[in-house]
């Protein structure tokens, strides 16, 4: 297992300084920070020098060295655009991103683990056969236009939902919150939703197939043989054993909803990371894209790592395989 | 040709097509999206590019069937006086094209490397099959985004073909990683058959029995993944379109569309954005239906 965890490791650092390779030679190749804060004309022996005082000069290593140094420290710079540190910006727009894809995630759960299950045990009944219809269209429309569809109706036909925003935040330990407000649980609903229903079609399919899948093992035919009741069998027995490539797969999905945050946070002018990412990306502000690409990778990374794990904590037969093996 | 289409109808695949509502229609649809996008300039009733034609007396008509719409412009038109129709058949022209090429690339790149993988194995496979690992880990629209994203960063000021070239190859990029797994996987069992061995006893070059012998019995697998990924390369390129940087506006698709007709969706001119939007779903829901038909009618197992 240590020999497992430790080949996991490694993976997950040569990807992060893959990625941080990566964003270093963005600062490289997209513009030349020199004419940048010195102007266009400049004297050859003015440029040279400020190259020298930036360590500009320095051999590559070197200066990729550095920059994965600034890096650990979450240090990226000042954005081009908006003159304020990176470090500062991410600070101020990861929590929206965070939230929005927590109340997507538990959405998803709350609704899709329900109807996955109905569909497995009423199989063929009409109300079933409604739920998969949903989750084919689910599957096929892209998250924008569902999106763009939700503010249609809701936003611009029904007024119910604001369309744009968070609302009210509050201030909580630097954290700032919309959670707490009506108004903000009222702007959190359309993006929210919206980022679920793609993870909520995938969670139902998942929880239907997974407990079709075990309704037709040996221990449940033995369990109904004793003589339990249907919902002992159902809910005690398969259910428990359903829930836990949901979680899992739950748990892997968590980085996806970060990541398609970036599509409904453009749908929805949602003040969190992806929407900072994209203008970053149209501004070719470098500073931003680096500390973004860099944060998304380290977010997925740990993420995998986790899952690994957990792997390992819910299922005995994978560490009596690897300790038989070694 | 109508003698190999009557002979194909009457196949094994060609009963399990005629016999399929879902797939009948699925194709019709793709066809009919397939064959107006391809003769564009003679289908579409204007030409959305012409600023000639353009006249602003004519922006922001609603569709023909609302009291102010006009006959000559059937789905409305947009801020410019651009016939909505014209520019949704111009757009999946687009769209199609990015989504195709970025296929034909991806199949092409994956099943290399998948050959190369399965038959070489030793430290190539364990690289390559390494790298496949952490792509998948990360969903495709984000790597794909990323790319594309580089790409507008490096090229700020780029030309358009440079801009398609960023799209396609931010979407071939991810797109490859599924074609060479299966493919790898196919290779390691057919090269342990005897017709390889037989190859190989006499004297064909390696490179020679990966294109000659494995390839042609490592490809059914590929063409069902390849028709999914069509619908899935054209809702990479209208999410990148959508989200500013896929293709130019100069030659909009059909996330282009989206994108612009979006900021009109709370002046109440929705056709701008939903016809597009509905274009899309068309192609992607029929290419899905299509690719989920093939799978099941190419796996004897399900017959």
């Amino acid at each position: 297992m240590l020999a497992f965890i430790l080949r996991r490791l490694v993976q997950a650092l040569i990807v992060m300084v893959a990625v941080a390779l990566i964003a270093f030679m963005l600062f490289q190749y997209v513009g030349d920070p020199v004419v940048f804060l010195l102007g266009q004309d400049t004297t050859p022996e003015e440029a040279s020098a400020l190259r020298t005082a930036l360590g500009l000069d320095r051999p590559f290593f070197i200066q990729f060295w550095h920059f994965l140094g600034n890096a650990v420290q979450g240090e990226f710079g000042i954005s081009l655009r908006q003159g304020i540190k990176v470090s500062q910006l991410i600070a101020e727009r990861f929590p929206a991103t965070i939230e929005l894809a927590l109340v997507a995630a538990l959405l998803a759960l709350v609704i899709g683990v329900p109807m996955g299950v109905y569909a497995a045990l009423r199989r063929g009944s009409f109300l079933s056969q409604v739920f998969m219809t949903i989750s084919l269209l689910g599957v096929s429309l892209p998250t924008f236009l569902i999106g763009i569809l939700l503010i249609l109706v809701f936003a611009v036909h029904l007024g119910w939902f604001p369309s744009f925003g968070r609302g009210t935040v509050v201030q909580v330990g630097g954290w700032s919150t919309g959670l707490l407000t009506a108004k903000g649980w009222h702007h959190i609903v359309l993006p929210a939703v919206t980022l679920a229903i793609f993870q909520l079609t995938l969670i139902m399919r998942l929880v239907r197939a997974e407990m079709l899948e075990v309704l037709r093992t040996d221990y449940i035919k033995f369990a109904r043989a004793r003589g339990l009741t249907d919902r002992a069998v159902h809910f005690g027995h398969a259910l428990k054993n359903t829930l836990v490539p949901v979680i899992t797969i739950t748990g892997l999905q968590l980085g996806g909803l970060i990541a398609f945050a970036i599509i409904t946070e453009t749908v929805f002018q949602w003040p969190g990371m992806g929407l900072l990412f994209i203008q970053a990306v149209n501004f070719a502000d470098v500073p931003v894209m680096a500390a973004y690409l860099c944060l998304i990778a380290l977010i997925f990374v740990v993420i995998n790592l986790i899952v690994d794990l957990l792997y390992f904590v819910v299922d005995p037969r994978l560490r009596i395989d690897r300790a038989g093996g070694h | 040709m109508i003698v190999t289409l009557k002979r194909w109808l009457d196949s094994d695949i060609g009963y399990s097509f005629r016999s399929s509502p879902t797939a009948l229609v699925a194709a019709l649809i793709a066809f009919i999206c397939g064959f107006a996008a391809l003769f564009a300039p003679w289908v579409a009733p204007h030409n959305p590019f012409d600023l000639a034609t353009l006249e602003l007396a004519n922006a922001r008509l609603p569709p023909a069937w609302y009291a102010e719409g006009s006959k000559a412009f059937l789905l409305g038109s947009d801020d410019q006086g651009r016939d909505i129709l014209s520019a949704v058949i111009y757009g999946a022209r687009i769209s199609l094209a990015v989504g195709l090429v970025s296929v034909v690339l991806s199949v092409l790149v994956g099943v290399t490397l998948g050959l190369l993988a399965g038959y070489v194995g030793g430290w190539v496979d364990a690289f390559l099959m390494r790298l496949c690992d952490v792509m998948l880990s990360f969903p495709a629209i984000l790597v794909a985004l990323l790319i594309a994203g580089v790409g507008r960063a490096l090229f700020p000021n780029a030309h358009e073909t440079l801009a398609f070239g960023v799209l396609i190859l931010s979407i071939t990029l991810t797109g490859w990683v599924q074609y060479a797994r299966t493919v790898r996987g196919s290779t390691l069992v057919e090269r342990n058959k005897e017709y390889v061995q037989a190859a190989r006893v006499t004297g064909v070059s390696s490179l020679r029995i990966m294109r000659r012998h494995v390839l042609p019995n490592v490809l059914g697998p590929v063409l069902v993944l390849a028709t999914i990924q069509v619908a899935t390369a054209i809702i990479t390129e209208a999410t990148l379109s959508f989200l500013g940087v896929g293709a130019p506006p100069t030659s909009p698709s059909l996330g282009t569309l989206i994108r612009i007709g979006n900021d009109y969706l709370f002046s109440g001119e929705w056709w701008i954005t939903i016809f597009p939007g509905v274009m899309l779903v068309l192609i992607a829901l029929s290419v899905n239906l299509l690719g989920d038909w093939l799978r099941d009618a190419l796996n004897p197992r399900l017959r």
